[in-house]
């Protein structure tokens, strides 16, 4: 029994200790804002690398995501709903839902991880507390402009998700479905309201915030060598995955 | 102690412990400006854990440490930077920014912290790498070079924004006994020119020699000595004559 309540005691302690942590950094990172107008290619980069280097892979999963959605949908409408709505089917499920979170979770894979990676070998390097050094605070060098690159690019590349899904669903039916051009089309109009893509814009916002956080949170809290690095890296993946399915639901609770 | 000279670092009755291993059990050193002070030691018994307390890299559990009569421990945020830019370190890996050439890490602190311009910039990183033998090498990568060209640049990065006190983990670990010399050379250089104050922390004795006016050996969390060159060979503690000849039999037991 004891033993119990110690280990519940040590968890919630490490939870609040996290929290807490990921919270202080969020306040160090908004401090170093003003360093970053002098720093912009340290953004330019990060947003390079997070945005331009994700787009093979986000146009590639939302392709598949937008024709999957399509001949699931026209799965389930066979014989019960007419084949015009499919167009507004898959164009409310991608806008709202599966463009801003697979996009999410495809960057928290190939970003995340690779910050947590970065800046937990630099942790162990001795990289940090080389700046530190030089005085120059790791913060705002290195975890600004990974954040703020996470803020910008996501809602960048769920558009082009967007758009992409939208597209492959189109040609889906088009090609397979045989489903004409102008009801799919139309079916799209009828239900397309920009408050939706807002709000799916809203959500991958919130995401690259999340996904830059963590990965940032993660590198720093690296410990050991390459063992530690390697922990790091699947924490950072695990739990930015985590949040943006958490953080999914509330938005959605939240926006409609 | 002699309270007239004119001392930049004092440390005064330093404690840290990580987790039950007491490494540094009460400290008390001081070094004067323009002195290059060697600490020596075994390998592991804290020597890099000490000097990382002096810019504030580590917080100590227990004692103070003064820079300039300021004490640092202390200190928090911008006031901490603000001593840290009093300090050059030579880290005992180099821990060169592996993403930036040899160029962009020479001149990170000067593109950080001043307002020079980039010709001036790449004027000083070219003068600094020259100084350790490195010239033309800005545009190489950290993983291109040997163990002994990246403590080089780790030096010459070190040195980059003129500081008053120079922190060198290590500084001839991994480098031929003929480059090992230059830096010697180097720092004693600095030392007599531009008046740096130098803290090496090694254990080869050759260069603990060549450069400290002062040696102080770090044994078992404590400063078992302090004192010249020549005092430290004619010292007849069994311990310290066991290290500085580089024995395996005798009173410290090898593992």
């Amino acid at each position: 029994m004891a033993q119990l309540l110690a280990f519940i005691g040590r968890r919630t302690i490490s939870f609040v200790k996290y929290v807490g942590g990921v919270i202080l950094l969020l306040g160090r990172i908004f401090k170093g804002l003003p360093r970053l107008f002098r720093d912009v290619h340290l953004l330019v980069e990060q947003m390079s690398l997070m945005g331009v280097n994700s787009l093979p892979l986000v146009l590639l999963t939302s392709v598949f995501t937008g024709a999957v959605s399509s001949v699931q949908a026209a799965y389930q409408f066979k014989n019960l709903v007419p084949m015009r709505y499919l167009g507004s089917a898959v164009g409310k499920a991608v806008v709202i839902e599966l463009g801003p979170v697979l996009t999410a979770l495809v960057v928290a894979g190939r970003v995340g991880a690779s910050i947590a990676a970065e800046l937990g070998t630099m942790k162990v390097t001795e990289q940090v507390d080389a700046l530190e050094t030089m005085a120059i605070d790791p913060v705002p060098f290195l975890v600004t402009p990974r954040f703020m690159a996470g803020l910008i690019m996501l809602p960048v590349l769920t558009i082009l998700a967007d758009f992409v899904a939208i597209l492959g669903g189109y040609l889906v039916a088009l090609l397979f479905l045989q489903v004409s051009s102008h009801t799919f089309l139309s079916g799209l109009k009828m239900f397309f309201h920009l408050r939706d893509v807002m709000a799916g814009l809203l959500k991958a916002f919130a995401f690259g915030g999340i996904i830059g956080i963590i990965g940032c949170y993660q590198g720093f809290q690296t410990r050991g060598g390459a063992k530690g690095v390697g922990q790091s890296t699947t924490r950072a993946v695990v739990i930015s995955s985590v949040l943006i399915l958490i953080g999914d639901y509330l938005l959605a609770s939240v926006l409609f | 102690m002699n309270e007239t000279k004119e001392h930049m670092i004092r440390i005064v009755d330093l404690h840290k412990r990580f987790e039950d291993h007491h490494v540094l059990n009460g400290i008390d050193l001081e070094v004067g400006r323009c002195e290059t002070l060697v600490i020596i030691g075994r390998s592991g018994c804290g020597k890099s854990v000490l000097v990382k307390h002096l810019n504030g890299l580590i917080k100590p559990d227990q004692g103070h440490i003064y820079v300039d009569d300021e004490d640092i421990t202390q200190l928090r945020g911008n006031q901490l930077f603000r001593v840290r830019r009093k300090f050059g370190m030579l880290f005992q890996g180099a821990a060169l920014l592996d993403s930036m050439t040899v160029g962009e890490n020479v001149g990170l602190g000067l593109r950080h912290h001043t307002q020079l311009s980039e010709n001036d910039v790449r004027k000083r990183v070219e003068e600094k790498l020259a100084q350790v033998g490195l010239s033309g090498l800005e545009n190489k990568y950290p993983a291109e070079l040997s163990g002994g060209m990246k403590k080089r640049v780790g030096l010459a990065r070190a040195m980059a924004l003129d500081p008053q006190c120079i922190i060198l983990d290590e500084p001839t670990t991994g480098l031929d006994p003929i480059m090992a010399d230059v830096i010697n050379e180097l720092i004693l250089q600095l030392q007599k020119e531009l008046c740096i104050t130098s803290i090496a922390v090694t254990h080869d004795m050759v260069s603990a020699n060549k450069i400290a006016d002062r040696i102080a050996m770090l044994h078992e969390g404590r400063i078992i000595f302090d004192g010249s060159p020549e005092k430290i060979q004619r010292s007849d503690d069994p311990v310290i004559q066991q290290f500085i000849n580089g024995s395996a039999v005798g009173p410290v037991k090898p593992i």
